[in-house]
């Protein structure tokens, strides 16, 4: 994605520097109106970066070596929040819930969103009216969608067990059971797809038909045309989906927060729930500060090896 | 760039229909017939939460646990949402997020357009860095600047307002600006030099010129920022103390908090956090739409 965003930086680059050639040492007076305007139109954004990333960042690695509750003076504790990190079982136990909602979530995630767009892709009358319906739980505000499946997921009424049991399933205790509690989390992902779901639908229906029909004449069939044009010719597509279904998934909080508080045992304990707890439910303000750090690191890792990999499988094909 | 949604019959498609044999046309409308009678069987998979809502916002308290369940509740208790105002100050919570959200997406929208047009349509050397640092900051982890962020409005004594929920907005944010600038650089360039030649100042370009033009980026970005301050759990939950200054999430949690054994009237209040927002959706859908498309284009 950068990758194509680069290249085309680079071309505005040069077509600037072709314009401008003729300047030797000074600029014009035009060109230092612009770069004056361009610096103050964008200096929200330039000290938003500052203030809000960049600034804080900094500071946050400052807190990773204090130890302070808001209240005391902050005092320093050099490598203790770090010890600490590596000792405390719930920090992998946070870790392994995250990546289990992560890596077996995002997939599901993208294979319904994928199927969804697939289907409403096809040439069915009265498709704005499924957009509709298959995006609805998408603007759900989340607080409001985890208090129903609170109840969809109930053991004794909830509407879940209901269908469950008209093929013969006995009632699951979903989010009082460590087992299923995680499973509920992620079925209950599969139904806020919406976004990814649109952006899959744009991209089918971006594909060149002359591409198509390149290929019927080739010989492709239905099957062959879709797996073999189609679908390599989207996958920058699924890539990105892939790569903001991760960052989000891994950063994934209010639901857990409403429906279980990290229960039962710890077992949906998600990796912000506890950095939330450690920082505004006991105030450790270094400790929180550190945590969001491996956090931090372990979502750039897992991005900086999906872009590594994509080189193996996504298709940049130029302008399409 | 933008593509229509919707089915779209292609010639190539009717081509090869009509050299189609019989048998051949027989066994494609038995296999659209199956694939319609998924689409509806996932609609209605996909409609149960909202009706679970409706149906139970509607129900008397010994109707909830009857089964089977009732999904229409004979008769309706539209009782239930004075109710739930009477419970607790909705009313406030409504107000305090109608503040809120109207001062972020004001700032929101502001924000994008001037970044926006300031990466699109100005020419000037550093330009495309801060488009590059624009690009990376979209794939940041928020979380990361969660704990210092809140320490700083901590030590300027903004915790317990509201404006840590809608200041950081006029600073713009990368995926909001990214949409604008994406719109904007599809406005031909000879409409902002011609006003140039005219000894138009870059600012007036953008007033006069520009924005005017820009209605369905505007759109996407009020939408995206309205409903990302509506639905904004965590920074309230963070920063708001007083239970008078609670927004509707916040509201909604304290409702489920007190009254959790009462579903009939938690549905009710989440009902009533969820129907401003499918109120919106279906009215501004297009922009909804376009607006996610544009965030897509990242991808290619």
């Amino acid at each position: 994605m950068v990758q194509t965003l680069d290249k085309r930086s680079e071309e505005v680059a040069e077509l600037a520097t072709i314009e401008q050639a003729p300047r030797n040492l000074r600029m014009s007076r035009a060109a230092r109106r612009d770069l004056r305007d361009g610096v103050l139109l964008c200096m929200p954004y330039i000290l938003g970066v500052v203030l809000l990333w960049l600034g804080p960042m900094l500071y946050s690695i400052f807190l990773i070596t204090q130890k302070w509750n808001m209240l005391m003076p902050a005092k320093y504790v050099g490598a203790g929040n770090i010890k600490r990190m590596l000792a405390d079982k719930l920090v992998s136990k946070a870790l392994f819930n995250t990546a289990y909602y992560t890596f077996v979530g995002v997939p599901l995630q993208l294979a319904v969103a994928f199927a969804l767009a697939v289907l409403l892709n096809l040439n069915i009358k009265g498709q704005s009216v499924f957009r509709t319906i298959y995006y609805l739980p998408s603007i759900t505000p989340a607080v409001a969608t985890a208090v129903v499946w609170v109840q969809m997921l109930n053991p004794q009424y909830g509407v879940i067990n209901t269908v469950l049991g008209w093929f013969g399933v006995a009632p699951i205790k979903w989010l009082f059971d460590p087992t299923f509690a995680m499973p509920a989390f992620i079925m209950m992902s599969l139904f806020s797809v919406g976004p990814a779901m649109i952006i899959f639908l744009a991209g089918l229906q971006s594909v060149p038909p002359e591409v198509l029909e390149a290929a019927t004449i080739d010989g492709a069939n239905n099957w062959s045309r879709f797996w073999r044009v189609k679908v390599p010719i989207i996958s920058p597509i699924v890539f990105f989906n892939m790569i903001m279904g991760i960052i989000g998934s891994f950063q994934v909080f209010t639901a857990s927060f409403i429906m279980t508080r990290g229960g039962p045992q710890n077992a949906t304990l998600f990796f912000v729930l506890y950095i939330y707890q450690q920082g505004f439910e006991l105030f450790k303000m270094g400790y929180a500060a550190t945590l969001s750090w491996l956090l931090f690191l372990v979502i750039m890792f897992f991005t900086a090896i999906q872009f590594g990999l994509s080189k193996r499988w996504v298709y940049y094909g130029g302008e399409l | 760039m933008m593509t229509t949604l919707g089915p779209h019959m292609d010639a190539q498609y009717l081509k090869e229909k009509s050299r189609m044999s019989r048998r051949a046309r027989l066994r494609r409308q038995t296999g659209r017939g199956l694939l319609l009678i998924l689409m509806l069987t996932l609609s209605v998979a996909f409609m149960v939460p909202l009706v679970w809502l409706i149906s139970t916002s509607l129900k008397l308290p010994g109707q909830v646990f009857l089964q089977p369940i009732q999904w229409i509740p004979r008769p309706p208790q539209w009782n239930n949402y004075p109710e739930v105002f009477r419970r607790l100050p909705f009313h406030k919570f409504i107000l305090n997020t109608l503040k809120v959200t109207a001062l972020g997406t004001s700032g929101a929208v502001i924000s994008s357009l001037m970044v926006g047009f300031g990466l699109s349509k100005i020419r000037w050397p550093g330009r495309e860095l801060l488009f590059t640092i624009l690009v990376g900051t979209m794939m940041l982890p928020g979380i990361v600047s969660m704990i210092p962020v809140f320490i700083m409005f901590k030590q300027i004594d903004w915790v317990g307002t509201f404006k840590p929920l809608w200041v950081p907005a006029w600073f713009g944010s990368a995926f909001h600006i990214f949409l604008v600038r994406q719109y904007m650089l599809t406005l031909p360039n000879e409409l902002n030099e011609a006003a140039k030649i005219d000894g138009a100042s870059n600012f007036s370009i953008l007033w006069r010129v520009i924005v005017p033009l820009c209605g369905p980026a505007i759109a996407s970005v009020a939408i995206f920022s309205f409903l990302g301050h509506y639905n904004n759990f965590m920074g309230p939950l963070i920063y708001l103390s007083e239970n008078e200054m609670y927004t509707i999430p916040l509201g909604l949690l304290w409702f489920q908090g007190r009254f959790g054994n009462f579903w009939h009237l938690v549905m009710a209040a989440s009902m009533i956090s969820v129907a401003p927002v499918i109120a919106l959706f279906f009215f501004a859908q297009s922009y909804f739409i376009q607006g996610v498309q544009f965030s897509g284009l990242a991808g290619r």
